[in-house]
């Protein structure tokens, strides 16, 4: 499990923009790098991250070699309701991680 | 220095004088190519419909830090309405290994047209954000960024 | 040091050391394998405030100045019964960070133990001494010349406030020791191995220059 630093809001009023921050530790090893003999290393990225909102896509980001180590993401989103966000990481070798934060949406 | 030199250093001088321009040429064509690669990426991210500068601000420093990690934010000149927002972002480099850098799909939900992230930029390089609208159409906002490796060479530890 | 690395120091949501930070609090609270204690069952709440900016320090059982990571190390083998942590690991990377963050804010404080005094002295020496190919000395760069720019990079004043820091060159936290190992290859001397004493050394000199200044661990810096 990577570690994670996610922030965002606990309460927001119905019709506001929250603003969501997302740091996940990576290496994103890009797959041009050589190693100490000259052989390259075999890229290690994260290749997609979706943020679900009560299991509906809001925001999603194809992340290429160019995205820096430990990828941070800052997105936003409509508070329409109070429920849960689904954050999910996914890329090569099989890497997998969803961390969910709550949103509580008052009138 | 000899004022006569050796036949022999002659002909390296010009062996010399000739690889030059050689590797001046070769070092010439890659950055054309990468120019031409960049207005390919967008060209094909757009589907081949005209790319208009405008409405996006790709923020970022003009002279980085560290190319290992530039922050950047796009912003797009949009109302976020489900008749009138911005669908997806793309970010396209110059001469990185790879054109593409990140994309980023949007949509009315979104609220605020405005997404950030930290890339790694190999060396100084133009680059280009591209916004694709609700109504089909697409923005950009091309910029020129400075580069410089880290003065301290460090062994890799 | 640009805008936008500094705004990424002073705001948690942008820092990526809060990663090692809130990893090394995990383990503060977690039970070593084979071990009885952790860390929070001896070291209640709060209790690692201004530690950090204490250190190096001079440690009685090994009778020698060692440097916070040593003493994490000392912990785990005198009063946890379990192997210490390979030094520069990310775990011990964690949790150096966590208790270095417990000082945030508080002003250095080197200790005035007298027995830390000779060593002191050799670290300064050392500090002023040339090395490597490029037979530069710290002092030539971070004192004479801080402020100033090799290449296009600004030459620090090299404090150690920040440490252990998130290094963009990096994309990694990593301790001052790392980052005096750094300028050491940087200079083409052949850098001394981690927790050695010439090492914690310069770190007990760092700590007398930076005296006063104001902890900000996890620092970021280019």
């Amino acid at each position: 499990m990577a570690r994670t630093l996610i922030n965002a809001p606990k309460t927001a009023k119905r019709g506001e923009v929250i603003e969501i921050r997302a740091t996940i530790g990576h290496p994103m090893e890009t797959g041009f790098r050589p190693d100490e003999n000259g052989k390259i290393l075999p890229r290690n990225i994260i290749k997609k991250f979706s943020c679900r909102y009560n299991g509906e896509l809001v925001f999603s980001a194809e992340m290429f070699s160019a995205v820096s180590a430990n990828p941070y993401l800052a997105f936003h989103t409509l508070a329409t309701e109070s429920g849960t966000l689904t954050l999910t990481w996914e890329g090569d070798n099989g890497f997998s991680q969803t961390e969910t934060i709550s949103l509580s949406v008052v009138a | 220095m000899t004022m006569n030199p050796t036949p022999a250093l002659l002909t390296r001088r010009r062996l010399v004088l000739a690889s030059t321009s050689l590797t001046a040429l070769t070092l010439m064509q890659p950055a054309l190519a990468n120019t031409d690669e960049l207005a390919q990426a967008v060209s094909a991210y757009a589907a081949g419909k005209k790319v208009t500068e405008g409405k996006v601000k790709l923020e970022i420093a003009e002279l980085v830090d560290n190319g290992n990690v530039v922050p950047i934010t796009v912003s797009v000149s949009s109302p976020m309405t489900a008749a009138n927002h911005v669908k997806a972002i793309a970010v396209f480099n110059e001469k990185n290994p790879q054109r593409e850098t990140v994309k980023f799909d949007l949509g009315p939900r979104y609220g605020k047209s405005e997404v950030s992230t930290r890339i790694r930029l190999a060396t100084t390089q133009k680059l280009v954000a591209v916004a694709h609208m609700s109504d089909g159409t697409f923005w950009s906002h091309t910029v020129e960024v400075i580069v410089t490796i880290a003065a301290c060479i460090e062994g890799e530890d | 040091m640009a805008a936008s690395t500094q705004a990424m120091q002073a705001d948690d949501t942008l820092n990526p050391g809060m990663l090692w930070v809130k990893d090394g609090e995990a383990l503060w609270q977690k039970l070593p394998s084979q071990s009885q204690k952790s860390c929070a069952n001896c070291h209640t709440p709060g209790s690692m405030k201004g530690v950090a900016s204490r250190y190096p320090a001079f440690d009685d059982v090994l009778k020698r100045p060692i440097a916070l990571s040593q003493r994490i190390n000392q912990c785990r083998q005198k009063y946890q019964q379990v192997e210490p942590l390979r030094l520069e690991s990310q775990d011990l990377l964690s949790l150096e960070s966590f208790v270095a963050h417990q000082s945030r804010g508080l002003p250095v404080a080197p200790p005035t133990d007298s027995r830390l005094d000779a060593a002191r002295q050799r670290g300064q020496q050392r500090y002023t001494q040339r090395m490597g190919q490029l037979n530069l000395s710290c002092a030539q760069c971070h004192d004479d010349n801080a402020g100033g720019r090799l290449g296009s990079s600004q030459i620090p004043q090299a404090h150690h406030t920040g440490y252990p820091v998130y290094r963009l060159e990096w994309q990694n936290l990593g301790s001052l020791q790392r980052r005096l190992r750094n300028c050491m290859s940087g200079v083409r001397a052949e850098p001394f191995a981690y927790g050695a004493p010439e090492l914690v050394e310069l770190e007990l000199h760092l700590a007398v220059r930076a005296k006063g200044m104001l902890m900000e661990t996890p620092g970021v810096r280019p």
